[in-house]
């Protein structure tokens, strides 16, 4: 079997979109471990698959199993999943979990995968935030602090065992076809919610340039923490009506107020702690990591946009 | 269709199309940069602005040769009026440059990006939050920045106070030293005349948060404005000390008041 002479990754999260553009762009030359904690991932000939929680014993198994070589962790309890102390535990517990396993077996490349929110949305940001900017999320909300300690915990890691290899990549909002996060719910949804009097500038990356640049940065393994966006901007509002969105205008003044209507009609697209990142902008600077890994996204936003409100027209979405 | 398309189709003359779509400035597909800059609202401004540029103000500007036509550029100019009109016209004058167009960008005060609809519609016409980083990083993606260095010093200034150069902030050579860029100093006159104000409420101030409350005229005057652009100033570094600092802004306040002066005995009045 030509598998067994491959390197064997492990790919956490393994059900989403984005880590099958992943699976898809390194399965030639690497033996994937798709790994879920939501369900066992159907698996293409070569590969293996498991339902397994990263903080439970029986996750081990699967490093005594296989000769993990590198790990790709994209699996992470969403922000409109459960309860905050529970993503704590799986996102930020269960990373530390992870990654103790991986040094315990001399795993040589990691890449984590983290997000822009980390940054925290702010009226004061300057934009093109770099890779230095401290990480301002948790002043905002208890709800964002698991993603800010999954940082924090990556980059202890990082520092601690050079051995890793980690690569921390923090994208802006990841969006097309398949994608589950809260801004791909709205995108996705007949009516997007906007604050009276502001529309923040936002950056998106199709799904396809994401998985691409998380396969880059493993095969090329240049430890590191890095931005990744496109150089393309556009008002948060100008993106609803191009993804064929209907504006539903939410009172801004006084601040409860915009929180309280989005606790009350549960807004998973939309959720109460997100409400800054609809009302200030978060722009990233993704230049560091298109220098060193020689990145270039292929997709535009209008293909982005196109994709929502094409399905959308198709009653689809 | 949106309000801003609509506008843009009904309410923009081709010229003003013609003279946005000169400036060599970057954006991306949907005409945005990364600090909120949009092409359409700028050319939306233009056109907004022309009557009172050409006619209300009847502005007249000198030396818009000097203006670098690309590359970085810090803008110094004296501040006056109460209202920011100084930094629109100035902007207009620049946008409309027929040595080379440029659009301006200018620092605004941190809590505008709080107030719900100013914060955007300003950040759409170049304005960004006076942030050194940002102004930093524009300057590194090559843009033109005004900067008053007098800050509320100057445009809050009451009329026994008119044309007297205030106290510059220091923090406009630090950026010029560091980012080697060249400064264009610019002299208005005119602007002072547009809101004369004898004395401010103290208390009224206090109370509604705001750095001033002028009594002044409830719109501004129709007073010509004249605009004086000199010749870059480059400055070279290394910051040893900040009185070396106080020193070169001194040196750009001097120019920045022969520059008033020759405005000054070139008008015939307020309104000529």
């Amino acid at each position: 079997m030509m598998h067994k002479h491959k390197p064997e990754i492990l790919v956490t999260g393994a059900g989403g979109a984005l880590a099958q553009q992943v699976i898809q762009e390194l399965k030639r030359d690497y033996h994937i471990v798709q790994v879920d904690f939501r369900r066992r991932v159907p698996r293409d000939e070569g590969m293996s698959s498991y339902r397994v929680e990263y903080n439970k014993r029986g996750f081990e198994d699967i490093f005594r199993k296989h000769k993990i070589e590198g790990v790709i962790h994209l699996g992470r309890m969403g922000l409109y999943e459960s309860t905050h102390r529970n993503r704590y535990n799986h996102n930020v517990l269960g990373t530390q979990r992870l990654l103790d396993l991986a040094h315990k077996y001399g795993v040589s490349k990691v890449v984590v995968l983290s997000t822009f929110f980390v940054y925290g949305a702010s009226p004061y940001n300057p934009a093109l935030l770099t890779e230095e900017a401290p990480l301002k999320a948790s002043e905002l909300t208890m709800d964002l602090v698991d993603s800010v300690e999954l940082e924090n915990l990556a980059n202890i890691y990082l520092w601690k065992y050079p051995e890793l290899n980690i690569t921390i990549l923090r994208p802006s909002n990841i969006a097309g076809p398949g994608v589950l996060n809260s801004m791909s719910l709205l995108l996705s949804s007949k009516y997007a919610p906007v604050l009276m009097g502001f529309s923040p500038m936002m950056q998106f990356i199709h799904v396809d340039d994401m998985g691409h640049a998380i396969a880059l940065a493993f095969r090329r393994n240049k430890p590191g923490v890095y931005n990744v966006t496109t150089d393309d901007w556009i008002s948060y509002q100008e993106a609803a009506q191009l993804c064929g969105c209907k504006r539903l205008p939410i009172p801004s003044v006084p601040e409860w107020l915009p929180k309280k209507i989005s606790e009350r009609f549960d807004w998973k697209g939309w959720p109460p702690y997100l409400l800054n990142y609809y009302k200030y902008p978060v722009i990233i600077d993704g230049s560091l990591f298109n220098k060193t890994f020689h990145f270039k996204p292929k997709r535009t936003l209008d293909d982005i946009f196109s994709y929502y409100r094409e399905k959308k027209e198709m009653g689809i979405l | 269709m949106s309000v801003r398309s609509f506008l843009k189709e009904h309410f923009v003359s081709a010229e003003a199309n013609a003279a946005i779509d000169r400036i060599p400035k970057p954006v991306g597909a949907f005409g945005y940069d990364p600090w909120g800059y949009n092409s359409d609202a700028a050319k939306l401004a233009l056109q907004a602005l022309k009557p009172f540029y050409e006619k209300y103000f009847r502005v007249e500007a000198f030396g818009l040769e000097n203006v670098p036509k690309e590359g970085r550029v810090l803008v110094i100019a004296n501040h006056s009026g109460q209202l920011p009109i100084d930094g629109m016209l100035i902007g207009y004058a620049m946008a409309t440059n027929p040595h080379g167009p440029r659009s301006l960008r200018v620092m605004i005060e941190r809590f505008f990006p709080t107030v719900p609809f100013i914060g955007n519609i300003l950040n759409e016409l170049g304005g960004v939050v006076g942030d050194p980083e940002n102004c930093a990083k524009m300057l590194r993606a090559d843009e033109a920045i005004i900067v008053f260095p007098e800050g509320v010093r100057g445009a809050g200034k009451t009329w026994d106070k008119r044309y007297k150069l205030q106290r510059f902030g220091l923090g406009f050579m630090h950026l010029a030293i560091t980012e080697n860029t060249p400064i264009l100093p610019v002299g208005v006159v005119g602007c002072e005349e547009t809101m004369p104000t004898p004395f401010h409420l103290k208390t009224l101030a206090r109370m509604f948060g705001m750095p001033y409350f002028p009594v002044t005229t409830p719109v501004p005057l129709p007073a010509k404005v004249r605009l004086y652009f000199g010749e870059p100033m480059r400055f070279e570094g290394p910051i040893t000390s900040e009185d070396d600092v106080a020193l070169k802004v001194e040196q750009v306040k001097n120019v920045i008041n022969g520059l008033i002066a020759r405005g000054l005995q070139e008008r015939e009045g307020w309104f000529k």
